[in-house]
């Protein structure tokens, strides 16, 4: 079984291998009727960008894109320059320079990468899933019998901030740059999926879809892990269940077919203002202008955010969202999972977690509030203020930095819910109804309580579980997403996740059970 | 006036709940002294740490700026000797300590019952910090430590069991009982737990004892000799027969001891200002039908909290409610409310109902008394009960027919677990001629509410 697992891991590495160092390969040549024919379909109108391809790029051969990428971006500037200071602003291009760089490479690729993308993809993802699952089932059986396996998490490197913790976490860190800020790197991933999202959207795959497809498997692969690590719960089991459906089919699946289907990109559960672009000027444009499946999604938006959201969260606490249906929230419960032990419980860390989390939703709320000034009375500017400079600055540090490269980079280090927990606005727009409006409490069975800190130390919110439970506390905290490992891993049986009556759900704790005081007195001293 | 000094002896569960709730209660100065850690762990996990699940600190369930917060002052000495004549504390290392009143919750030790051999390396309890780091030390692996030997089959045995698995090491469970625990548990639960053990392949010696513990050259214990003649070769001894009260320290001193600190019901011992808490602590007279020296981690820290309000000026009497308790055998989670009585001691009119589940390691025992039917306690294993419902049940006297037909309110498993009220409900009609119907779970009777 062991030497399954060693063998797993030496041809997931390999996969890896192969996958991180296709950025820096690859051959790429346009030839000059390719480039006026690109030109022309892209209805670029800057003469002097398309001379400058023709210069500079057609009938020529880049080895990797650290030689096209520059030229490409260079002529993009200089072309723009000129027509800005020409004042011939219907010919500057607002595309990105790293996103054109992009677009082209895509087209000019040739070579092995470019041609056997069904090779390729099995030398990639194929012996990358293989190779982990060749890893994670033997478990099964060396994890003995069902219960909490947390064993020699504190002795591992990987699990207790050892090399390989940040290894993973520089790893992680770099790959979400190339995704957010030099998609142009990840070209050549997006040959490998060319074939999936032809079949699926009829489109060939940007590296959107690249992401897409790599958060369903890593999420699926390291579910099996999930589902074996916590067999004896049927609380972990079906959560996990529903958070792997809701990615593949709603985040995955459905926003391909409705392209296809000629209706806009969207998911249908990702709320805003986690979906902060949702009210930008472009997405209402575009819903409006999609007829009726537009109006219904706007509708329906709109309503997910103000009935639907806070009407369950009253039901059944935030969790039904965070750790049931939320993309985010997915990844942090399956690949995640073996860093949830890292958030930091000190009250130093809540006193922050309080003043960002609901800075950013101040921030969201307030962009949203300028952008739809501006979509209404069609200016630009509220206030003096440039929105688009608004939603750019949120775009880049919320959207991409926080919620991208912190959110998940830092889950080796910091825990699996960085940015739910310090960044995520609709987490704390939820966290406000679930504090002061649910159902939802984690009762605690306060008198069985040893205050051993299991249920602490593996709260991926980084609550204090233990100082509630000890005191034989309900814990009813906006933070709390309710995923349920505090109770799991509790060797007393202290703690239950319960949607239960408004009334008895903070409760007294006066008295712990146990010491049997005379109640009444207690009550008339009060 | 000069604030009055509390000082107490122990910083565990007991000595830091009574410091927290004088703290809560008064300005009082409160000066805690131990020599086992810097700051207030948790002890029963410590077993957690040896098994990777958490690190030392984790098991601190206060941050280290809560004392000084909260001006409890910690001094890491050792007391070597109590003056209750001028109030004064000795310490080993540090100056001498006056006090006004003095609490005594110094806890326990490992017992050791002369065994030949007891004092060698690599023999040791598992009970404080520093038995935990010696464990480190002597079995950080299976090639240092190639067989351990447990002796003593109780719930520090089985955790130390348990503890050296986790690290694969091989395990020998010597336990003096014919079945594990049986002297607590009824039989069928007991043998539930014998089987749970060999599952997790330790080598399980029932009705087993040490005789003696055979050293190597250099001193340490290289092989253990049972009474049915077999000679075990190990690295490591781990003795987990029970603890007893650590008192050593305050004979001569004028403090009436017996096994423990003997204390009335106010927790006083016959010294004025004087006062014992937690396991250290021996009841002149047995509470109901509890033992006087009670070992447990809840009973201290009710103690904890009674004692605090007599020295807040408001005497009250350690007044414990119905007995708890729970642990967890490897995986198999284990609570009991009320008394249910393994077979030596179970009184004839405790009649018992027991189901276990046919594949599952799931079963329950309810005893009962066999005259009137009225509910005596429950254990569960592998089924989490609500607390607060069971003791409803026991201080309303409800009978056994009653708690069958409401099984449903007490169940505490996470949601979507299996529930199996159906199957006990239809065993204990079988068993005992009722028609009982298990009812929805209530809310309304769960949190108690009366009238609107």
């Amino acid at each position: 079984m062991r030497t399954i697992k060693h063998i797993g891991l030496i041809i997931f590495l390999l996969g890896l291998t192969i996958f991180s160092t296709l950025p820096f390969l690859g051959t790429y040549s346009m030839s000059s009727s390719e480039i006026d024919q690109w030109v022309e379909q892209k209805r670029i109108k800057s003469e002097l960008f398309a001379a400058a391809l023709q210069e500079d790029v057609a009938d020529r051969t880049f080895e990797g894109m650290m030689e096209l990428s520059p030229v490409i971006e260079k002529n993009l500037e200089e072309a723009n320059a000129t027509h800005r200071k020409n004042r011939e602003y219907d010919k500057v291009i607002y595309t990105k320079a790293t996103d054109m760089a992009a677009e082209i490479g895509k087209q000019a690729g040739i070579g092995f990468i470019a041609e056997k993308k069904g090779l390729m993809w099995w030398a990639t993802f194929g012996l990358g899933i293989l190779g982990a699952l060749m890893f994670i089932l033997p478990n099964v059986i060396l994890l003995g019998a069902k219960g909490i396996k947390n064993n020699g998490i504190y002795h591992q490197n990987a699990t207790n901030r050892g090399w390989i913790a940040w290894g993973v976490f520089f790893y992680l860190i770099a790959f979400y740059l190339i995704l957010y800020f030099r998609p142009q790197y990840a070209v050549n991933w997006t040959y490998l999926m060319d074939p999936i999202s032809e079949r699926l959207s009829g489109n060939q795959a940007g590296h959107w879809f690249v992401y897409g497809f790599m958060y369903c498997t890593v999420m699926v692969v390291m579910g099996v892990r999930m589902y074996i690590k916590y067999r004896h719960n049927r609380y972990q089991m079906i959560r996990t269940t529903s958070v792997l459906f809701f990615q593949i089919v709603f985040a995955f699946l459905i926003p391909e077919i409705m392209v296809r289907l000629q209706m806009p990109y969207y998911d249908f559960k990702n709320a805003f203002p986690l979906d902060y672009d949702f009210f930008f000027q472009w997405n209402l444009r575009s819903l409006i202008n999609s007829g009726g499946i537009g109006i219904f999604i706007l509708v329906w938006g709109i309503a997910l955010t103000l009935v639907i959201v806070p009407v369950m969260v009253y039901f059944f606490g935030k969790r039904w969202y965070c750790s049931w249906v939320c993309g985010c929230g997915g990844l942090a419960e399956t690949l995640g999972d073996p860093y949830r032990q890292h958030s930091s419980k000190t009250l130093l860390s809540w006193r922050i977690e309080r003043w960002l989390v609901h800075g950013v939703l101040v921030f969201a709320v307030g962009m949203t509030l300028i952008t739809l000034y501006s979509f209404f009375s069609e200016t630009g500017t509220v206030l003096g203020i440039k929105t688009s400079g608004v939603q750019n600055a949120y775009s880049l540090f919320i959207g991409a930095i926080f919620a991208g490269v912190v959110g998940t980079g830092f889950y080796p280090i910091f825990g699996n819910r960085v940015w739910c927990r310090f960044g995520c606005p609709l987490a704390a727009y939820l966290g406000i109804v679930q504090r002061f409006k649910s159902r939802f409490r984690i009762t605690t069975n306060g008198g069985q309580c040893i205050s051993c800190g299991n249920c602490s130390t593996y709260c991926e919110q980084g609550i204090d579980v233990r100082a509630y439970a000890q005191k034989g506390e309900n814990i009813i905290r906006a933070s709390c997403v309710g995923c349920g490992i505090c109770a799991a891993v509790c060797p007393r049986g202290v703690l239950k996740l319960e949607n239960g009556p408004e009334k008895g759900r903070i409760n007294p704790t006066e008295v712990l059970l146990g010491n049997d005081v005379n109640l009444m007195e207690l009550v008339n001293r009060k | 006036m000069p604030k009055e000094t509390i000082a107490i002896i122990g910083n565990g569960i007991s000595g830091i709940t009574a410091a927290r709730h004088i703290r809560k209660l008064s300005d009082k100065h409160i000066i805690v002294i131990s020599s086992e850690s810097e700051f207030f762990f948790s002890r029963t996990a410590l077993m957690y740490v040896y098994m990777g699940h958490m690190k030392f600190e984790h098991t601190q369930p206060y941050e280290p700026w809560f004392w000084k917060k909260n001006r409890i002052e910690l001094v890491q000495d050792h007391v070597e000797k109590v003056d209750h004549q001028k109030k004064k504390l000795l310490l080993k290392a540090g100056q001498p300590v006056s006090y006004d009143k003095l609490i005594i919750a110094t806890g326990s030790r490992p017992n050791r019952f002369g065994w030949p051999g007891q004092d060698l390396k690599g023999v040791q309890g598992l009970y404080s910090k520093q038995e935990l780091e010696q464990l480190e030390r002597d079995a950080p692996d299976k090639e240092t430590c190639t067989r351990a030997v447990i002796v003593g089959g109780g719930l520090i045995g089985i955790e130390l069991a348990e503890m050296l698995r986790s690290r694969d090491i091989p395990v020998t469970f010597l336990v003096r009982e014919s079945s594990f625990w049986n002297n607590v548990l009824p039989e069928g639960e007991s043998q539930m737990i014998n089987e749970h053990i060999l599952e997790h392949h330790v080598d399980l010696r029932l009705s087993t004892n040490l005789v003696e513990i055979l050293a190597d050259d250099n001193g340490r214990a290289r092989a253990v000799v049972t009474d049915k003649g077999d000679t075990i070769p190990c690295n490591l001894v781990g003795l987990t027969a029970g603890v007893s009260p650590n008192v050593d320290f305050l004979k001569n001193s004028g403090i009436a001891l017996n096994k423990g600190v003997l204390v009335n019901r106010y927790l006083e011992t016959n010294i004025p200002d004087v006062y014992a808490i937690g396991d250290c602590a021996e009841q002149e007279e047995a509470i109901g039908q509890r033992r006087t020296v009670e070992a447990v981690w809840y009973t201290g820290r009710m103690m904890g909290e009674t004692v605090a309000h007599t020295l807040c000026g408001n005497r009250r009497k350690y007044n414990p409610g119905h007995w708890f308790n729970s642990a967890k055998f490897f995986d198999i989670e284990y609570q009991t409310y009320g008394w249910v009585r393994g077979e030596g001691s179970r009184p004839k009119e405790e009649g018992h109902f027991h189901w276990r589940h046919p594949q599952e390691k799931i079963c329950i025992t309810a005893a009962f008394h066999t005259d009137d039917r009225k509910f005596l306690g429950i254990n569960t294993f592998g089924i989490r009960m609500r607390h607060e419902v069971v003791d409803r049940w026991l201080t309303e006297g409800k009978s056994i027919d009653h708690v069958m037909e409401h099984l449903r309110d007490a169940n505490f498993d996470p949601e979507f677990y299996r529930t199996y009220e159906d199957q006990i409900v239809s065993a204990y009609n079988a068993s005992f001629n009722t028609q009982i119907r298990p009812q929805k779970k209530s809310w309304r009777r769960i949190l108690n509410y009366t009238g609107s």
